[in-house]
């Protein structure tokens, strides 16, 4: 990854020289492997620097620049190398090397430019900061600092310099909320309009128009404006959000995005060398803790490692879909249609038993498709084509076209066999049978088709156009032509496939419903609601245990609840106060939005113990039995690894990357050691 | 004496441009670059240096290029209005009479503009012959040969300006060395007063080994050069031959375009024109001595205009070979080193990018005008290979008419 230094002319008016300059191109040397700044990179950019600046010098240089290549301008730290870091003195020098290269683009004898002509994150967006002048592209995309999401903080003068370029509202936005966001990052444009980058140049010549209006500003002609220093309501404001935000996503659990808040706060008085320290002080804490290992864990889990899902077949393997039919048209069977149709772009059918339900759900679709069109999503001619590609019939054989079906029926093992048996004869022979399923056994569903090798299990998650995850499940008769497909079918919708055994609520449902099942005993026990509601919050999870569940719906949850039961009568139970919920309708008994408050609607509903937990007690025993099903789980073989249960809470629940999805977090506490006495990782 | 007004509407020479010229090598300026983008560079800077232009009001774009293959293969007018951000319905279309192509370009959609199908068109060329050697991927019909239409010396440029020295004993190799170093001398001189500077627009460069870099100056030149040093170059084309890498032009990488109008839109828009087309012609001749198809398209367009080359102040003819330039100053009585002719020197110092060259003729011209407004015609003029010549008689519309 070479960072190459080359000279110009600055081209002033009318073609006209106006001085040289040095740029510095970072340059991955691979279009595939964005440019980052690691043990090796970032001396070479010190190097290069120096080099700049003895040319300045030399030959009299007016300016130094640095862009990048290829779409991207420098995509932050490697991480790699930040996982290696092993103790806190070097963590500290690997902020304090960061600092000290990135802080040379301030201290030059003449200004300094960013040209960002792309991807721009963490200590890439933090290059750009140090300079005295930045330009961005106007189709540049990925700018941001998503070290608070990661578990860091933008500790190369990132906290100090964003600040007082662009102002604490912008800092806070950029560093917190839309780091916190999943790790939203902002474009080019947008960038410029918040201050961030002075000027936005289109891309076909970006570069060229950057060295111009470097031109300009050398010579007075083009002047840039930044807001003075914020007044502390501002600051006050600023930072209060940014709390709320941090405290409504990681609720405390999480120290990175509180030691962003913090540097932010301090950055207001403080001298840079000064703060330059407190930031290396951060990164050494931070690069050690065990939040920053799982969330680069998990990172790398969802970036690289679910890519190329464990145990799948060969993806040549897959049959092409051309057209899909989707069994069912009740809501789940409609949502899965639209997606279909919306990802896949190919004709499709759905069937129901009765006209009515097949016309409102070749409506819903229709109308989505025109939600899309309203949202800018689609085209016209796109939606065009969608609304004329679904179709529904109340007679089966119109799937007879589909080479991939799936069934969304009443989840009713019985119901499901029916249509099984009954769509076999009706579809090509070589068409791909699916089954969204969340808890029954494919297996058994298998066991009366004919040619059982074609089906597999296809379990989404709710909302299916949201939630980014599947667990294709393979039956012991499922063969990998078939599976292959369904993996292809998935990476098409833009999901991510874990492989799962079939075995009893596959993964995602098993571990939630063990993890609500201790909830729910420490309920019954006589824990008040609100005292279990809180007892959770060091996961990170996007809900709490009775928000996640009303948000789910409570009956699913007891089916849930039942069929585990049945397949684990020793570990899992079905709680009479959750059917006395089911009874009563279901009610919400904390408030969907806002700070977690009781509806009321508890009141009287449940028949409690006198046996109260503490949060602490509750938690305790929440970690023990999540390690020991996950433990159980993997001696189950249900998925290839650790690893696999990971992705698949993270992306089928939203569990929080500082956790690594929920295994380096039990290791961490001990969890996995206390029960079931081995850990799940290695130790570092 | 006044010109004989063509048929239909003025069309004027509002403004052109063109690339720095690089070497068509791979160590030159563009080597990492698409010919393509060089184009688009060129279109997005005639935007730029004219915002009294509405991009919607553009309504053709015609690109030239000798080679229509790889990056300058994709309907070049129509991809690179696209590529440089021109709206939709700006139509486009590539365009090829080899070396005159980017001329092709501005003769034909002026015509469009005489006859009123259009008002304002953006015509140009580009050769990355580095990319794109010439000639390569040619299939010539055999029967050329078999039936000796032309001679297999009728395809190789070089030995088409040995058959020139043939044809005139008195185009001697020292005047051509004589002039090529003239031309040099000429070119570095415009560089120094800015002349040329003014017309280029910069191409940031790409360079897997030395990063991000500006081609804002050509490459090519060789201000050094002496009559003494061109006597003592190999002639690679004929053993004891006449010409020589310094008396004809290199192998360029390098992009133009420029601005045509209606002259009565020109007027509407508030765009101040700098040239008015006179008239054109192109004709043919012996391919095996291409070199001198400017004679006859020039004597066929001053016909036209009613011009006598006496007429004509300023002449800016392609320097493919300065044979090829001698055999027409020789032709019209014209000595080598009038001063009306070339006054910035010509491909042999700037380069010659085949299809592009036509129009940095017009832009230099129309520079020329604006500094010598009592010269009221010019010519532009260049040889295209397999027997053509090409001539356009421009008006200066900085003339201060009679004193």
């Amino acid at each position: 990854m070479p960072v190459h230094v080359r000279t110009l002319d600055l081209p002033g008016p009318g073609g006209a020289p106006a001085g040289r300059m040095a740029l510095l191109t970072l340059d991955s040397g691979d279009p595939r492997r964005p440019f980052t700044l690691g043990p090796a990179t970032l001396p070479e950019l010190g190097a290069a620097i120096e080099r700049a600046e003895r040319l300045v010098l030399d030959e009299g240089l007016v300016a130094i620049g640095v862009t990048g290549a290829n779409g991207v301008f420098c995509a932050g730290a490697d991480l790699k190398a930040v996982a290696r870091t092993p103790s806190p003195e070097e963590a500290a020098a690997t902020g304090a090397l960061g600092h000290a290269v990135l802080g040379r683009l301030a201290t030059t004898t003449v200004p300094t430019f960013a040209y960002v002509n792309g991807l721009a994150l963490g200590g890439g967006l933090e290059t750009a900061l140090h300079c005295s002048y930045r330009t961005v592209s106007t189709a540049a995309r990925g700018l941001g600092l998503p070290e608070a999401h990661l578990g860091l903080v933008p500790g190369w003068g990132g906290t100090w310099l964003l600040p007082r370029i662009a102002g604490p509202d912008v800092a806070v936005q950029v560093a917190i909320e839309n780091a916190l966001a999943g790790n939203k990052t902002i474009t080019g444009p947008q960038a410029a309009r918040l201050g961030i980058a002075d000027a936005a140049f289109e891309p076909a010549d970006f570069l060229l128009q950057s060295l111009r209006w470097t031109a300009s500003v050398l010579a007075g002609e083009s002047v840039v404006e930044r807001p003075g220093p914020a007044d502390e309501a501002t600051w006050a404001a600023a930072l209060a959000r940014g709390r709320a935000v941090a405290d409504a996503r990681v609720h405390g659990a999480a120290p990175a995005p509180y030691r962003t808040l913090d540097l932010l706060a301090a950055s207001r008085t403080a001298g840079r060398e000064e703060h330059f320290a407190a930031e290396e002080a951060a990164l050494g804490d931070l690069l050690v803790s065990g939040e920053l290992r799982a969330g680069l864990y998990a990172f790398d889990l969802v970036q690289r490692y679910a890519k190329a899902p464990a145990g799948a077949p060969a993806p040549e393997l897959a049959r092409k879909v051309t057209c899909v039919g989707v069994v069912g048209a009740g809501l789940m069977a409609s949502q899965l249609a639209l997606l279909f149709l919306h990802r896949l772009k190919v004709p499709v059918v759905l069937t129901d038993v009765d006209q009515a339900r097949v016309d409102k759900g070749v409506d819903f679709v229709r109308s989505g498709v025109e939600e899309l069109l309203g949202k800018g999503r689609i085209d016209a001619d796109t939606a065009n084509r969608l609304k004329a590609s679904v179709s529904g019939s109340v007679d089966k054989a119109a799937l007879g076209g589909a080479d991939f079906v799936v069934e969304a029926v009443f989840e009713d093992l019985a119901v499901k066999q029916d249509v099984l048996r009954e769509l076999e004869p009706l579809v090509r022979p070589d068409a791909v049978l699916a089954t969204n399923t969340s808890s029954l056994p494919v297996t058994e569903m298998a066991s009366v088709l004919q040619h059982p090798e074609r089906l597999v299990g296809f379990h989404f998650f709710n909302p299916v156009a949201v939630l980014p995850l599947v667990e294709v499940v393979r039956t012991p008769s499922t063969d990998d032509a078939a599976l292959a497909t369904a993996f292809a079918v998935g990476r098409s919708l833009g999901k991510t496939c874990v492989l799962v055994r079939d075995a009893p609520a596959f993964v995602v449902n098993r571990i939630s419903t063990r993890m609500f099942d201790e909830v729910v005993r420490a309920l019954d026990a006589g824990t008040p609601l609100l005292e279990v509601e809180r007892s959770l919050d060091e996961l990170g999870l996007p809900m709490t245990p009775f928000r996640l569940a009303s948000f789910v719906g409570p009956a699913v949850m007891l089916h849930v609840h039942e069929t585990l039961a049945a397949a684990f009568p020793e570990r899992y139970r079905v709680s009479d106060n959750l059917r006395r919920w089911v009874a009563a309708g279901g009610p919400d008994l904390v408030t969907r939005k806002g700070p977690v408050e009781e509806t009321g609607a508890a009141e009287g509903l449940f028949t409690t113990g006198s046996q109260p937990l503490s949060g602490p007690e509750v938690l305790a025993r929440v970690q023990d039995a999540l390690a020991d099903e996950v433990r159980r789980v993997l001696d189950d073989g249900v998925v290839a690894g650790p690893q696999d249960v990971d992705v698949c809470l993270v992306l089928g629940t939203g569990h929080p990357l500082f956790t690594g999805g929920i295994t380096p977090y039990l290791d961490r506490v001990g969890a996995s050691e206390r029960v079931t006495g081995r850990r799940f990782h290695p130790a570092d | 004496m006044v010109h004989t007004p063509q048929p239909g509407r003025s069309v004027v020479f509002a403004d052109g441009v063109r690339t720095p010229f690089g070497k068509a090598r791979p160590d030159g300026l563009y080597a990492e670059t698409r010919a393509d983008d060089l184009v688009v560079a060129c279109l997005r800077e005639l935007l730029r240096r004219n915002p009294a232009l509405p991009p919607e009001r553009v309504e053709e774009v015609a690109i030239a290029a000798a080679t229509q293959s790889g990056d300058q293969g994709l309907v070049l007018g129509r991809s690179t209005a696209l590529l440089a951000g021109l709206p939709v319905t700006t139509p486009g279309y590539a365009i090829d009479r080899w070396c005159a192509g980017a001329m092709t370009a501005v003769t034909t959609t002026a015509a469009s503009i005489a006859v009123g199908a259009l008002d304002v068109a953006l015509a140009g060329g580009v050769e990355h012959m580095g990319h794109h050697p010439l000639g390569a991927g040619m299939d010539p019909n055999p029967r050329f040969l078999t039936e000796r239409i032309v001679s297999p010396d009728a395809l190789d440029m070089g030995k088409t300006a040995e058959a020139l020295h043939d044809r005139f004993p008195q185009l001697t190799r020292q005047r051509a060395d004589a002039y090529a170093a003239a031309s040099q001398q000429k070119f570095a001189k415009a560089v120094a007063n800015g002349q040329v500077g003014a017309d280029l627009v910069p191409v940031a460069v790409a360079g897997s080994a030395q990063g991000w870099g500006l081609a804002s100056a050509d490459e090519l030149a060789r201000p050094e050069t002496t009559v003494e040093a061109l006597a003592g170059l190999r002639t690679p084309f004929r053993p004891h031959g006449r010409v020589t890498a310094g008396n004809a032009s290199p192998l360029t990488d390098g992009a133009t375009a420029c601005l045509l109008t209606a002259e009565e839109t020109a007027a509407e828009l508030g765009l101040a024109p700098r040239m008015r087309l006179v008239s054109f012609a192109y004709a043919g001749v012996q391919p095996e001595v291409m070199g001198l198809g400017p004679i006859p398209s020039t004597e066929k367009a001053l016909a036209k205009a009613g011009l006598g080359v006496d007429d004509i102040g300023l002449f800016e003819l392609n320097e493919a070979f300065a044979v090829q330039v001698l055999s027409f100053l020789d032709h019209f009585g014209i000595p080598d080193d009038d001063e009306r002719v070339n006054p910035y020197g010509g491909a042999i110092a700037i380069g010659h990018p085949l299809a592009a060259s036509g129009v940095r003729l017009m832009t230099q011209l129309a520079r020329q005008f604006s500094e010598h407004p009592e010269v009221r015609y010019g010519v532009t003029a260049l040889c295209v290979g397999l027997g053509q010549g090409g001539t356009v008689v421009w008006e200066n519309t900085a003339w201060e008419g009679e004193r």
